[in-house]
């Protein structure tokens, strides 16, 4: 989150002179490799990449490469998915949720180094805060992938669009991995019948009889597992998984039905499915997080311990939308956050830019025109795009500086946010 | 009606006649008899808490002392069926709360009850005695706080397995002290420590008190007081069995015991030290249940405590009694009934213990009143489950796990259904079966034309066509419950047998062949049946009609067809013939 600090110093606070291009100026490099990059993978940019993906922090799905190389021959509509007028919700939102991955930095520690090798193609987002330093040269724009990604981290909703063979394709990709094979071998939901009472017996059996037993046994810890706006619990059995990882495909898998949602005749979404105001709401709320409830009765952001230590320590899961995560999170980023969430209420301006120069580099807000559009008339609309904003956030800090001025003037408290 | 017996007679006579099958015979004969029997039922089973609803049962049978009943399907137990699905105790509850003030007993199995439906039931009924909750789940330990509190006659109180969200040991503490009713407590799948003055202080104060069942948390050393406290107990269920070896420990143990000139069942035994086990072994001679499911305990030790209970009837215990141990088993426990052998590790590659299909053939031959089985094992072959059939024709119940999904004969790698054939070919009274391992349709084939008298089939992972489900829907007179899942059955078989499901308590298909116009038609076709398509897709409607569902569950009812607790991801044929979901 250092560079993200960094981008807040920079444009200092309210009441500096902003110079709403002068990102240009930091991002003047990447943005040519944005550009040329966005090129080669116009041809990616189709419904799949509206897919918003759960992922822990620094972890990438290992499926996703697959699943978008095979998409790429799946014929889908292409039409604007965003309209050319920002809405201030938007940026809010944009701007809540740089927040809430603020507190991502230390997962990478914890990461088993398994992203390094997954990042090879398929890693988005990183130009900005460019940690993990990966190439951009190399990096596939993901199209509409909703991520922040401070410090390679990640944060997004998978949709299903994978149909059922598509995900059988998957998987027979995932199983030559061979660190996946047992873990695969295990996964069949329900097999051996054994009730969860029992498992759950078995597990602490097993810990406190180790003369009995020789090797550690595995019993099974299943959790259960609720998303905001999901009408179902699931249950899943944290001792299948070894990692974050698998533990985030996983619940990927599990909950990918309910995001981007209906499936056509083929299990891709059809046009009529993803209607603007779906895709508006998805969007908005779209930064999905994974939290867990611990011992003490804490709700954690999931990522910041051991695997070892969260699942000694896991009573429930729960998937929340990233707005409503701000506030959470382990101990030691605990008033960080907080911290941040104030700054940013007292101070939106420079987040709005924050938000902006994100905007720029996400090809998620830059409206889709198909292949054949010439380059200049990209152009031209990211700058009318940008201008747009630019005349929004000046308003934007009018009314803040009001407001401001009215606290310190007119002493008038209630504009204050509580500590 | 001046030939006929004086109602008060007839219900005399009636009241003899304790089985539901036999009460539901005699309401059949005319309509005088129907009135005078539903007057005196006092006592009710519903097997399927959807099949019927609380109004009716209140219309016809006014004056219920006990209720029993079951919710989820089977399946549930191991996570096919989604959480929300339904089963709540609740309407229930609150329905005969007003209907019967006098009732007595309540037994769930597998329903969703609340702390809310707990507090009423401990304030609704004055004479309340019996509660026992199996599998069931969605209550703290504040409702069972209300239970204690409130239920001023309350004999059982009973938690076999249930999901309890264990807030504080203190609801044991809120059993008045004018409460001496007891004669059943089972709270072994509670996690959390309960006051241990207030336990003994309410077995010392409870002399009718038969059955204790222990949770982990009280340790071993306190559980001689509790035993000196009830020498009258005839089951014992021990918490943590596992303490420093001290010898003061041991004799006061051993003392305890000794005493309990009645104990008939053991069981708890979490985490055990061996060298306390012959503590127990006064009273072993007289135990005719043994559940050792949750005890690690080696080979050698449990063939020790096994041999000297001569009178065994029930054994549980988990798979490191070994191939070695159940030889020992059929030695010296020739009263044997019932034996279930569970997994220590069965998510583990390789099998971490020597129990093989051997033990089985071994029990089978030398305990001749074997009847009930529930087996898990790594590996099984033809000739084993032959050798079985031959030795137990008169197995009730069998179970059989193969750890591995369609795990064909180790010996020959063929399917296994000349074993499975076996088995219903001999036991003729086979009334349960569970399959498991490589199996195509010819074992089905065997089923339907030999299990006349099986009423519930649990298949996984087995089976080729339709023709295996149309085997078995057509073959078997009494099925009651079919359960599936992971079959490529299709719609052919079901729609072709669907008279037969009227006939039948319920069918689950999950992961297997069936479509949704399958299902639509199959609703449409038969009225009285309810037909869930479990999908958590989406609706059904947005996918075409030959789309396979993810699951269904069909089952016969008299209540509306559209309940009122469906969630999403269920639906069930509306009266205009089109499916819709609440």
């Amino acid at each position: 989150m250092a560079s993200a600090s960094d981008c807040i110093s920079q444009t200092g606070p309210g009441l500096k002179e902003r110079n709403y291009f002068g990102f240009s100026d930091c991002s003047s490099v990447d943005r040519s490799t944005v550009s040329s990059a966005h090129l080669e993978s116009k041809n990616n940019m189709n419904m799949k990449a509206t897919e918003l993906r759960l992922g822990l922090p620094g972890s990438q799905s290992p499926e996703r490469d697959s699943d978008f190389s095979l998409l790429n021959s799946v014929k889908l509509d292409e039409k604007p998915l965003f309209p050319l007028a920002p809405s201030k919700d938007r940026i809010c939102t944009l701007s809540q949720k740089t927040v809430a991955s603020g507190n991502k930095r230390g997962f990478d520690d914890t990461v088993d180094g398994f992203s390094e090798s997954k990042t090879t193609n398929f890693s988005e987002g990183n130009w900005m805060f460019n940690a993990t330093g990966s190439d951009p040269g190399q990096a596939k724009l993901a199209g509409n992938v909703i991520s922040i990604r401070p410090s390679g981290t990640q944060l997004a909703i998978k949709s299903e669009v994978p149909a059922k063979t598509l995900q059988e394709s998957t998987n027979k990709i995932i199983g030559t991995n061979t660190a996946n094979a047992p873990a695969a071998k295990a996964q069949v939901v329900g097999w051996p019948p054994i009730r969860s009472f029992r498992k759950n017996s078995l597990v602490t059996t097993s810990k406190t009889n180790d003369e009995v037993d020789g090797k550690p046994g595995p019993g099974a810890l299943f959790v259960k597992v609720s998303m905001d706006g999901a009408p179902y619990l699931r249950k899943v059995d944290l001792r299948m998984y070894s990692a974050y990882k698998e533990l985030s495909s996983a619940l990927e898998k599990m909950f990918s039905c309910f995001t981007i949602g209906q499936c056509g005749p083929q299990g891709a979404p059809t046009r009529k499915m993803l209607s603007e105001s779906k895709l508006r709401d998805l969007l908005h709320g779209s930064e999905y997080v994974l939290t867990y409830e611990d011992k003490d009765g804490d709700w954690m952001l999931v990522g910041d311990v051991p695997w070892e230590m969260f699942i000694a320590s896991c009573k429930k899961l729960k998937i929340m939308k990233g707005s409503d995560a701000i506030g959470l999170g382990s101990s030691s980023y605990q008033v960080l956050l907080h911290f941040k969430a104030k700054k940013s209420l007292m101070y939106p301006c420079f987040v709005w830019d924050l938000a902006v120069y994100q905007c720029f580099y996400k090809e998620s807000f830059r409206p889709d025109y198909g292949s054949d559009v010439p380059e200049c008339f990209v152009l031209m609309s990211d700058i009318s795009f940008i201008c747009l904003l630019a005349f929004s956030c000046v308003f934007l800090e009018c009314l803040l500086r009001l407001r401001l001025y009215l606290l310190f003037i007119l002493n008038l408290d209630f504009l204050v946010e509580a500590q | 009606m001046a030939y006929s017996f004086p109602e008060e007679v007839l219900e005399h006579v009636f009241s003899f006649l304790s089985l539901a099958r036999d009460r539901n015979a005699v309401s059949l004969v005319c309509k005088s008899w129907y009135e005078i029997e539903r007057w005196c039922r006092h006592r009710i089973f519903v097997g399927n808490c959807y099949a019927v609803s609380p109004e009716i049962v209140i219309r016809r049978f006014p004056e219920l002392r006990a209720v029993e009943m079951k919710g989820k399907p089977h399946f549930a137990d191991f996570n096919l069926v989604p959480e929300g699905w339904g089963a709540y105790a609740y309407p229930w509850i609150a329905a005969m709360a007003e209907a019967y003030p006098f009732l007595e007993e309540i037994k769930l199995k597998r329903m969703v009850v609340t702390d809310e439906s707990l507090e009423l039931i401990s304030k609704s009924y004055k004479n309340f005695k019996v509660l026992v909750l199996t599998s069931c789940e969605g209550f703290t330990t504040d409702g069972l706080a209300s239970i204690a509190a409130n239920c001023r006659h309350l004999r059982e109180l009973d938690l076999r397995e249930s999901e309890v969200e264990d807030l504080s040991g203190h609801w044991l503490s809120h059993f008045p002290d004018s409460c001496t009713s007891l004669v059943s407590l089972n709270m072994s799948c509670l996690g959390s420590e309960v006051s241990f003055s207030s336990l003994e202080r309410l077995v010392a104060r409870s002399p009718n008190l038969r059955t204790l069942r222990l949770n982990r948390a009280v340790p071993l050393e306190k559980l001689a007081n509790l035993v000196r406290h009830a020498p009258q107990l005839v089951e014992l269920g021990t918490g943590a069995y596992s303490s420093e070896i001290r010898s003061d420990t041991f004799s006061s143990l051993a003392d305890a015991f000794s005493a309990c000139k009645q104990l008939k069942a053991l069981s708890g035994f979490w985490d055990v030290v061996p060298s306390y086990l012959p503590a127990v072994y006064s009273v072993c001679s007289g135990i005719t249940s043994l559940n050792l499911s949750y005890a690690a305990i080696p080979s050698s030790d449990l063939v020790k405590l096994i041999s000297q209970c001569q009178n065994l009837q029930r054994l549980w215990v988990l798979d490191y009694i070994e191939d070695s141990g159940l030889e020992a088993l059929a030695a010296s426990c020739k009263d044997l009934q019932e034996l279930r052998v569970f997994p220590s590790d069965p998510f583990g590659a390789e099998p971490n213990v020597s129990l093989t299909e051997q033990g089985l053939v071994s029990v089978s031959e030398g305990c001749p009143k074997l009847e009930s089985v529930l087996y898990f094992c790594r590996q099984m072959s033809n000739a084993a489950l032959i050798a079985i059939a031959r030795n137990r024709p008169n197995f009730i119940r069998f179970r059989l796990c193969i750890i591995e999904p369609q795990a064909a004969d180790y010996l020959t790698l063929e399917p296994l259904d000349a074993g499975f054939g076996a088995i219903v070919e001999n036991c003729k009274e086979l009334r349960r079966l569970s399959m498991s391992g490589l199996l195509t349709d010819r074992v089905f084939k065997y089923i339907g034309t030999h299990a006349k008298k099986l009423e519930m089939l649990s298949i996984a992972f087995a089976g080729e066509s339709d023709l295996g489900l149309h085997h078995v829907l057509s073959g078997c007179d009494s099925l009651r419950k079919l359960e599936i899942r992971d079959c490529p059955f299709g719609d052919k078989a079901v729609l072709a047998n669907a008279a037969k499901l009227d006939t039948m308590r319920s069918l689950w298909m999950s992961s297997c062949s069936v479509s949704f116009g399958a299902c639509k038609l199959l609703a449409q076709k038969m009225p009285r049946l309810n037909v869930e398509v479990i999908d958590e897709r989406g609706p059904p409607d947005s996918r075409p009609e030959s789309c396979v569902v993810e699951r269904v569950y069909v089952y016969r009812t008299v209540a509306s067809r559209q309940r009122l607790d469906m969630p999403d991801f269920v639906w069930t044929l509306d009266e205009d013939s089109s499916m819709r979901y609440s």
